[in-house]
């Protein structure tokens, strides 16, 4: 880890550990930590997604030793834990809303990121790491969602391992390798539970490498200003273990709200009707966190087009620190870029909205205005095409040429130097250098 | 201004259209109060005894609850719950209610089929012996298991509470095929049906013929047998069974949230503390 270590060895058995295994030392440092002083709520959020990831963890475990994973039993296993294994209720609802939380919290992480530049050098690698966790968390959550073996469990398995049927030559021995058969059963639940089990492990495999990529150039800030001096930053213990502390304690009562009061408001009622391979359901939706993703595979008619736009849509935030040409990390100083980032926030939104819909119902009920190519354009598949372009135009288009033609406002000194004087007790301005650019 | 006024014009754009959903759909369900709603809801004891036994007197005829044992009926928060005997096989209602039944047992000895009286660690016997059996009897249509009805649909409660008193006479030109029945609240499409004029209909066919009738449930505690009573306490049972923790579930829930609360402030205020000589 980067910088020195002030840890001393107060104790004998101490300095004896220390120059064998400076496992104390090794924690001391973490505590240490230099961190700059600015960073507000937002950055709350990896200490709130590293608490999601134990949760899911502790409680899988649970749930682990009481379901049987097989296709006769698997649905009766979960009311079962539910019904009969003491606090069962509370550790499987824990378990499934523990899903959603996870990724309202890495939705927020992410944001945070684009918006702060935290990707940009020398982060590059920290956000690529984010992006395989956020990888290994889609494939993680959507294998668990099948474990139930409710009717969405099933149906949803079935479009999803289908979407690999669409690559061409391979495509349809992929989906057999992956059903382990010839259709979705008994041995897709099971290798599903395999990985269901395996990739937690991985994610906090990932996760100890995404910390260690963080404590080599430290945290960003909300100013996107490197740390210059001792004076911009505080040790991470205390001050950010109680402020994420306090943040976590705020997010475990939304997170409790929902277990407690309204366990099954996240999920689908359908996926408590056992699965049935010869009923498919009316609408086949998946868990909210997929629904944009969901709306640009459906935006798309040719079917390896929607697949390949879909897994693009992840792609693209793997190359995005070589697309954003800008210098200035913080979109604080970046007004025009801020007005980009406004709207693909909201592109994500209508995508998710538009995922939960039906392609063909209209945006403005009531109207039908004129076909265009293959839908009304006053239609849900219509308004994700616009979203979907925006998009990848955000990513493509707007941040590589933004960066180049956009003037930004000043940036200011050091972390400390805007602090010192808070706009609300200074002229405006004074303390901001000059403009910094390239 | 320009760059707000956008951003809400355009959410105002994507949150308009939530209402087009119900245009196509079955009707709204019939919104009934329930003791159990809300965060400190309860279950009415004397309601879910009532509604097992609308359950056991009619319901049970056709559809299974094959998650249910008979020592559930006597757990804590369940119809049949007595202080005296907090472990339900002691229950002498419990008991008495798994006597009235004979279920399938293996001969140990001879391996033969055998009929034994059932007892309260036995699952509620299914009406029928399989699925073919099911649908034989019932016109081809199969009724569901009610283990988990009310968590199985949307607004689940109101969506059964709607369905079972909202049986009515078709509208003229509707043709409802043999052995269907029309129900406004039923999900479904009956266009192909309809010969009338203006609108085709809201709702859809439903196998159940309506199962409720006035009287048809003499209650012990005196209540008036009405469509709308034993709708309203067979609801009240079926969402018990669907979620018998339910009640415990929400007082752990009152404290939890006490609990964070106090740790929220405390931790709030130490944060306070900490930082205070910090300017940031």
């Amino acid at each position: 880890m980067s910088g020195h270590s002030s840890y001393e060895p107060k104790t004998g058995i101490e300095r004896w550990l220390d120059t064998r295994l400076p496992i104390v030392r090794f924690g001391a440092d973490l505590l240490d930590f230099p961190t700059p002083k600015n960073l507000n709520y937002w950055w709350t959020f990896g200490g709130i997604l590293a608490m999601c990831l134990g949760i899911q963890i502790v409680t899988g475990i649970v749930l682990a030793m009481h379901y049987v994973p097989h296709v006769d039993y698997a649905f009766n296993s979960v009311e079962r834990i539910m019904r009969d294994v003491n606090f069962g209720w509370l550790v499987r609802y824990m378990h499934a809303n523990g899903a959603s939380m996870f990724f309202i919290a890495v939705y927020i992480h992410m944001f945070r990121g684009l918006y702060y530049g935290s990707y940009k050098a020398p982060r590059e690698i920290l956000w690529i790491l984010g992006c395989v966790i956020y990888l290994l968390m889609m494939a993680t959550a959507f294998m668990g969602y099948v474990l139930p073996w409710g009717q969405m469990s099933f149906h949803g398995a079935v479009v999803i391992t289908n979407l690999f049927g669409a690559l061409p030559i391979v495509g349809e021995s992929i989906t057999t390798w992956l059903w382990g058969g010839f259709a979705v059963d008994n041995a897709t639940l099971n290798r599903f539970f395999s990985l269901h089990f395996l990739l937690p492990f991985m994610i906090a495999g990932v996760v100890i490498l995404h910390i260690w990529a963080l404590h080599v150039p430290g945290n960003n800030n909300p100013t996107g200003v490197n740390v210059k001096s001792k004076e911009d930053t505080v040790p991470f213990h205390p001050y950010y273990t109680v402020k994420d502390g306090f943040a976590i304690s705020l997010f475990l009562l939304m997170f409790a709200t929902f277990v407690f009061f309204q366990p099954n408001a996240l999920g689908d009622a359908v996926n408590y009707v056992p699965a049935n391979p010869l009923v498919t359901p009316a609408h086949i939706v998946p868990e909210w966190y997929f629904l944009p993703f969901y709306a640009i595979l459906r935006a798309v008619p040719d079917k390896l087009m929607g697949v390949l736009l879909m897994f693009g849509a992840i792609a693209m935030l793997f190359v995005l620190p070589w697309l954003d040409t800008s210098k200035v990390r913080s979109m604080r100083y970046r007004p025009t870029a801020k007005l980009y980032f406004g709207l693909f926030v909201l592109a994500c939104l209508i995508l998710g909205y538009c995922g939960g819909r039906l392609p063909d119902d209209p945006v403005i009920p009531g109207i039908s205005t004129f076909q265009l190519l293959d839908a009304d354009l006053n239609s849900m598949v219509w308004l994700s095409r616009v979203a979907t372009a925006y998009y990848f135009g955000y990513f493509v288009v707007i941040l590589p040429i933004l960066g180049l033609t956009e003037t930004p406002l000043p940036q200011p000194e050091s972390i400390s130097a805007p602090v010192l004087s808070h706009p609300a007790n200074a002229p405006a301005g004074a303390a901001a250098s000059p403009e910094k650019r390239g | 201004m320009l760059r707000k006024g956008l951003i809400l014009a355009a959410f105002g754009l994507a949150f308009v259209a939530g209402p087009a959903f119900a245009s196509a759909g079955p009707k709204e369900p019939r919104q009934a109060s329930w003791s159990f709603e809300g965060p400190f809801g309860k279950f009415d004891q004397a309601q879910v005894q009532r509604g097992y036994k609308v359950y056991r007197e009619v319901c049970a005829a056709c559809h299974s609850m094959s998650l249910l044992s008979f020592r559930n009926l006597g757990q804590k928060s369940g119809p049949f719950y007595d202080d005296k005997y907090p472990n339900p096989n002691d229950n002498p209602y419990v008991k008495s209610i798994a006597k009235d039944y004979q279920v399938n047992d293996i001969d140990s000895e001879t391996g033969d089929v055998v009929q034994r009286t059932a007892t309260s660690a036995d699952t509620f016997p299914s009406p029928f012996a399989n699925e073919a059996a099911a649908r034989a009897s019932n016109g081809g249509a199969l009724p569901p298991d009610l283990s988990v009805m009310i968590k199985a649909r949307p607004q689940g409660a109101q969506y059964v509470y709607s369905i079972l008193t909202g049986y009515q006479a078709p509208p003229a030109g509707l043709e409802v095929p043999p052995n269907q029945y029309y129900n406004p609240y039923m999900p479904g499409d009956v266009s192909a049906f309809y010969k009338g004029k203006g609108h085709v209909p809201v709702g859809g066919f439903i196998a159940m013929a309506p199962p409720l009738e006035t009287d048809k449930v003499t209650f012990d505690d005196g209540t008036k047998s009405t469509v709308d009573q034993q709708a309203k306490d067979v609801v009240a049972f079926l969402a018990w069974a669907s979620e018998p923790k339910q009640t415990e579930r929400k007082q752990f829930g009152v404290a939890a949230m006490i609990y964070l609360l106090i740790f929220a402030g405390l931790l709030w205020v130490s944060y306070r503390r900490i930082w205070r000589n910090v300017a940031h």
